[in-house]
This record gives C-alpha cells, structure tokens and sequence, in this order.
C-alpha cells in the first residue's frame, strides 16, 4: 500500500505543478498516470510543439514545460505509479481512499485530486464486424511482451510510427511479419520508413499498401486463423492472409474511463467542480483540477490548472490538518523547504554604512 | 462585426442540420466553429485541440465550395482516421474566410 497526503491522478501540467503547491504546505503528493512517462498530453501528442500562453514564457516546448515542471517539484519528492490506470476507489469510515490500479496497486491519501486531462488514453479499435470476437484471441491493440510474437505469423495494421517501429521490432522476432497501410505514404520518423523499406527489399517484411484488414478469420471460440484484406477502397480485390497475430495500431484516443463510474457528477465529459470555492467535486475530498473538470466559464488551459491545483491545495491543507493555522506566505519571503533537506532562499540584503 | 460573418451549414451527428454564422476575422476553423455552437458534444470533437492528431473533428464536404488544398499533416491523419470517405477533411484544418460562405458538412461519426 502506498500512502502520501495527496493521490494526484494524471501526471499532466497541472498535477506536476500541484505536487510544488502542496510541498509548500508541506503536504507530500503520489501521482498514477496510464501513460509510461509524466507529462500527459504535453509529452504524449506534442512534445514538440511550442506553447505560447505560459506566463512569462513567449515560447516554450510541451516537452520542455513537462521538464520544467518536474524540475520545480522535485525537492518535494513525489511518487509515481506511471503505466497504470486509477480503476476504482474505495472510501474508507476514517474519511480516506483507497485507489486501485488496473494492476492492482493500491495507494491511500486523505485527498484525492483528479488532475486528469481529457482522460486515460486508450488504443483505437479500427471498425471491423467481427474483432471484439478475437480481443485477446490474436488480436491485441498494443504490444505488451514482444516474446508473445516468436516464431510467429503476424500482421500489423497502421501507418504511424508505432506500426513501423514494431514492423521493424518483429521482422526479427516473428517468423512472418505483414504490414498493411491504407496508403503508400507513412508518417513516422525517415528513417523508420526507409527502415522498413530497407526489410522489404530483404524480404523480412511483407508490405502491402493500399490496403485494409476488413474481417478476421477463425473460431471465436478458439483463436484467430487469418485476417481478410482488401486491396484499396477502389478496387474490388480481396484476398486472405494467414497469420497468428493481428496487431492494428491506429493511435490512442483519450477517454474518461473509469472514473466516470467513481459516483461523481459528470457533464460534457466533465468532472463537475465548485469553482467558487477549492474545486471539490460532489464527493468530500475527491477534487478535480484542470482540463478534467468543468465549471460556468471554464477555460481547458494549463495555466488556467495552475490556479486550480494551487487553490485546491489550500483545501486538501485544511482537510488533512483540520483546525490548523496557515497564512499563505511568498515563496520570495520564506524560501522553499524541500522534503529532500535542500532548502532556497532570495539572497540577504546587505546592510553597510556609507561613510 | 456584423458584415464580417458567413453562413455555414453544419450537420450533426444526429442528422440535424444547423445554419450558423461564422465570424472570418477571428482566425477561427471549422471544429472550432462546431465547438462554439456546442453541435457536439465536448470531449467528442477537436480533442487534440487543432493539431491535426486525431481525426474527432472529421467531416463530410457536401457543397462544391473551393476548400483550401489538404496539407500533408491532414492527409496522414485522414488515411488513419476511420469512416473516411472520398470528401472527407478535418474540421481543424479548414480555416473560415469570406469565401467559405454557403459551405455544407456532415459532421463523420464519432470513433
């Protein structure tokens, strides 16, 4: 069990920055995100891309903030559970949660704050009739355990990087490696297109472009046998190919998962908040912050999460150490105390005599 | 203000059309149009916020209307996207000017 003051759910901008407010008030912060990395979308869609409303930043990388962030709060010592989902929560009669992950983690905290963006991100299935038959039977949308595919026959579907990255991956791995695209053009990274072009010359991956999976063989009982493809929309040409793995990678979308079952007040695919108030949601102790909750006049912006988390934080104070005095206090006047023993402080003024 | 507004024709993802203005000088697109009617829900639409990285503002091009030429970036998430079809964009990517006025799209199921 892993117990910190605050539960911070999703590592995005704005529960990076909730774990420097709350250090302020001394209070410690554990963050789950479902991605692999913190940083959420910043990281996760655009770390590349420059963001232009920063305060005081004319110009700054999604990527680069994430650092940045991280850097600020890293006296404070937060924790991380990162490649996890939150799955369910649990009230315990002490007024505490309990969180538990699909992997079965299990984090308490007096205060749980949602900090979770447009969602968890999960894969995009591709609209073909009969997959959900074969989910786990052959068909998996992301590649877990590559020792899953030895010596196998496996078609991959998609023309991003991560379809070309694993084509790359598997073509030494798998026995026959299959990879089909809608089009001839692929937009991963250069040097993974002339990778893969450079396995298709050798004969290690089989390319087929133009081209879509539109129906899965096999028992559903059982396990998948083939894949049927269709040789572009404007020619009337199917064929089948047998294989033993049907991989589509077509990229993730975020959803609200399954925190829209936690019991609090959803709307536009919202989090409802008061924002009057310290954001609390309808449940005591479970508050939303940033893009994940919604308000009259709500602005989806990082530095509009910025505000929230540090307001939030005044709450989980009160909440956490009931009845105690605390008067906000600039961090140029008081410094910072890192939970680590480091401690920064603005230069004394000199006090000399003129003679 | 008034003078610098077009008429679009947006249909939605229920079948219901709406005739809406869409103001030209502020610097607005298609998706965000759609947001600003709320003709979808949110978190159903432009969930990239206008990057061209997700394909949930794809949409149908029903009037002839001479549309700004797909760029490289929109062609690519569009060969991924699903329910394409041959007059199919991205709302994002489809900037509104004076000579959009009289444009007709169906809003492309979401996924």
């Amino acid at each position: 069990m892993i117990k910190t003051d605050i539960l911070i759910i999703g590592a995005g901008p704005t529960g990076l920055f909730t774990v420097f407010e709350a250090g302020l008030l001394k209070l410690k912060c554990h963050l789950i995100d479902a991605l692999p990395q913190a940083g959420g979308q910043c990281s996760e869609i655009y770390p590349k891309k420059p963001i232009y409303d920063i305060p005081a930043y004319p110009e700054i990388l999604a990527g680069d903030l994430t650092e940045k962030l991280l850097e600020q709060g890293k006296q404070f010592e937060p924790g991380f559970t990162l490649g996890e989902r939150a799955e369910t929560i649990e009230k315990l009669e002490d007024g505490s949660f309990i969180v538990t992950t699909n992997k079965g983690t299990k984090h308490q905290a007096p205060v749980v704050a949602i900090a979770g963006g447009l969602g968890s991100f999960e894969p995009r299935k591709p609209l073909i009739h009969n997959i959900s038959d074969f989910e786990d039977k052959g068909v998996e949308y992301m590649i877990k355990d590559p020792e899953v595919y030895r010596d196998k026959r496996v078609v991959i579907a998609g023309g991003g990087d991560s379809a070309l990255d694993w084509s790359i991956f598997l073509s030494d791995v798998a026995k026959e490696v299959t990879l089909i695209h809608r089009r001839n053009e692929f937009r991963g990274a250069l040097d993974s297109v002339e990778k893969v072009q450079d396995l298709k010359n050798q004969g290690k991956i089989n390319l087929i472009t133009p081209g879509e999976v539109t129906g899965i063989l096999g028992d559903p009982m059982d396990h998948l046998k083939g894949v049927v493809v269709s040789q572009a929309d404007h020619i009337e040409k199917e064929f089948e190919i047998e294989c033993d793995h049907f991989i589509p990678l077509f990229g993730l979308s975020p959803k609200l998962g399954p925190i829209a079952n936690w019991g609090l007040e959803i709307e536009k695919n919202a989090i409802v908040v008061n924002n009057a108030l310290d954001y609390q949601t309808n449940i005591t102790g479970i508050f939303a912050i940033g893009d994940v909750n919604t308000y009259p006049g709500k602005l989806k912006l990082i530095l509009c999460g910025f505000h929230e988390a540090t307001l939030m934080c005044q709450a989980a104070y009160q909440i956490i150490n009931p009845g105690k005095r605390y008067v906000l206090k600039y961090t140029t006047v008081s410094g910072v105390d890192g939970f680590d023993g480091t401690r920064k402080e603005a230069p004394k003024a000199v006090v000399k005599a003129i003679n | 203000m008034e003078g610098q507004d077009i008429k679009i024709t947006i249909i939605d993802r229920d079948g219901v059309a709406h005739d809406v203005d869409a103001p030209t000088d502020m610097a607005m697109n298609l998706m965000e149009v759609v947001r600003s009617y709320e003709l979808a829900p949110e978190g159903t639409i432009g969930v990239c916020g206008g990057m061209a990285m997700c394909a949930s503002c794809q949409c149908y091009v029903l009037s002839d209307t001479e549309l700004p030429e797909i760029q490289d970036d929109e062609e690519a998430m569009l060969s991924e996207a699903f329910y394409v079809k041959d007059n199919s964009r991205l709302g994002c990517q489809i900037h509104i000017t004076p000579e959009l006025d009289g444009l007709k799209v169906e809003l492309a199921p979401e996924s």
